[in-house]
């Protein structure tokens, strides 16, 4: 059996990447986008979120945890591999090296957002207006706008080309075709899911947002 | 005149080839001319060198040692990288490529000697995958039973494997970090298990290739398939496979 670890570990690593991981991600786009309706909206998502009995446990076991292991795990698959696309120029050869750059991207990202947000949140024991003003005041700043805009993309991109994958190797996109039809359909998500992540971001640094905050 | 000159000029090609004297000595450059011969492939200019090992310098040196055998694609044992893509130089045709010609050896292979490398890995990943049909008994086991005709055609794509080593070399994923026995080890897999008579040992060749540095290891850069001087459809036999063993997982684990 231990001889089939690495065969579980690489399983559990494609699996988790899209339950609960990339469930979380699809959520809480979804959360922020509210932010686009104003901050209102925004708070009422987020204090429907913190109504969730138990959350801390569900954050820890259904999100940290799994994240962690994805991203741990998944940074030893970046590194193992030997790129080679100067030799190989062809579209899933540098999807194969973009999935490995987003990730590691994506994993620097995280951790950085949910030191500015959920710590913070966590530390000096916010209300979701506090929240709203904490946000919108980490975007005031240009550079982090920026590093917010890569991270969504690297993010939603990791996302998109990742399920591609997850379904090649579950073996539920066989042939070349429906791998084909795949690739166009999860074109089609990138390119929604980042129209949804940049909007809901940029609405934090809207002067409508920051001017009720103010009130 | 001018014209005249060019083109005797232009009668010579020129090959930048990667050599090294033992497995364990670091590499160099040597460059060589060769005067130019209508269909002449890597393989014949290799050959040409060994017959006149003189380096463009003038010097002569030892011969560039490579493998060969068929001259006709094949047996696999040619397989090296010719500008920048690995393939066999025996149809390799010179006029086909630009110049100068950059020759290397499959690095992704311990290499024994200029141009020949150890492909014995491969061979290894074929016995752990117990890639043949064990019929062998001391008494008769009757005709085997009959194969569907969609099972002979596809099974005949992936028979085309010669074990030349060319999708290793092409797989971001094989590599001194990796124990990846590479993408044609999961073709023969699935030759094998549709195999009638093979399928009844299915169970064990999906069970090792599952093992370590199995399937699991594949990343999807799909470099395989582009690769492969067969044509072979690695990237279907790999998902065939992914499928396979998605299946054997829930069988085995729920079952115990």
């Amino acid at each position: 059996m231990s001889t089939h670890r690495s065969f579980f570990n690489r399983r559990l690593h494609s699996l988790l990447g899209v339950i609960p991981v990339g469930f979380f991600l699809l959520e809480h786009l979804w959360t922020n986008y509210h932010a686009t309706q104003g901050a209102a909206a925004f708070e009422e998502k987020v204090n429907w979120l913190w109504g969730i009995p138990f959350l801390p446990v569900l954050e820890i076991f259904f999100i940290f945890l799994p994240l962690m292991y994805h991203g741990v795990y998944g940074l030893y698959i970046a590194f193992t591999a030997q790129n080679n696309v100067g030799n190989f120029g062809t579209f899933r050869n540098v999807m194969f090296m973009l999935q490995r750059v987003t990730g590691v991207i994506t994993l620097i990202f995280v951790a950085i957002h949910v030191w500015q947000t959920r710590v913070q949140v966590a530390l000096d024991g916010m209300t979701a207006s506090e929240l709203s003003r904490q946000t919108a005041e980490v975007l005031s700043n240009p550079v982090n706008v920026t590093l917010y805009l890569i991270g969504i993309v690297a993010a939603i991109f990791h996302f998109s080309n990742g399920m591609w994958s997850f379904l090649v190797s579950w073996g539920i996109t066989v042939g070349p075709r429906a791998q084909r039809v795949s690739t166009w359909v999860w074109m089609g998500v990138f390119v929604i899911l980042s129209y949804i992540g940049i909007r809901a971001m940029l609405a934090f640094t809207s002067p409508e947002f920051t001017s009720v905050l103010a009130r | 005149m001018s014209e005249t000159a060019t083109a005797t000029k232009q009668k010579t090609v020129k090959f930048i080839i990667t050599r090294q004297d033992s497995p364990d000595s670091n590499p160099f450059i040597e460059e060589f001319e060769l005067e130019w011969r209508p269909n002449m492939t890597v393989n014949s200019s290799l050959m040409e060198i060994q017959r006149n090992p003189v380096n463009c310098k003038g010097k002569t040196v030892d011969p560039v040692s490579w493998e060969a055998n068929c001259l006709e694609e094949v047996c696999g044992a040619c397989s090296m990288v010719i500008n920048g893509t690995p393939r066999q130089a025996c149809t390799a045709l010179v006029d086909n490529l630009s110049q100068p010609i950059h020759v290397e050896p499959m690095t992704t292979f311990p290499v024994m000697r200029d141009l020949a490398v150890d492909r014995s890995q491969m061979f290894d990943a074929l016995k752990r995958v117990k890639a043949w049909v064990p019929i062998d008994g001391t008494h008769d086991l009757g005709p085997g039973p009959r194969m569907p005709e969609v099972d002979r055609q596809w099974r005949y794509e992936l028979s085309k494997c010669m074990t030349c080593g060319v999708c290793l070399q092409a797989c971001p994923n094989v590599n001194a970090n990796s124990n990846f026995i590479g993408p044609f080890a999961v073709a023969q897999v699935d030759l094998f298990n549709n195999h009638p008579s093979g399928s009844m040992n299915k169970q064990e060749r999906t069970e090792a290739l599952i093992e370590d540095g199995g399937l699991q290891e594949c990343g999807n850069s799909q470099n395989c398939v582009q690769a492969c001087p067969k044509g072979i459809p690695l990237t279907t036999a790999i998902g065939r496979m992914n499928r396979e063993s998605t299946k054997h997982l829930f069988r085995k684990w729920l079952s115990i």
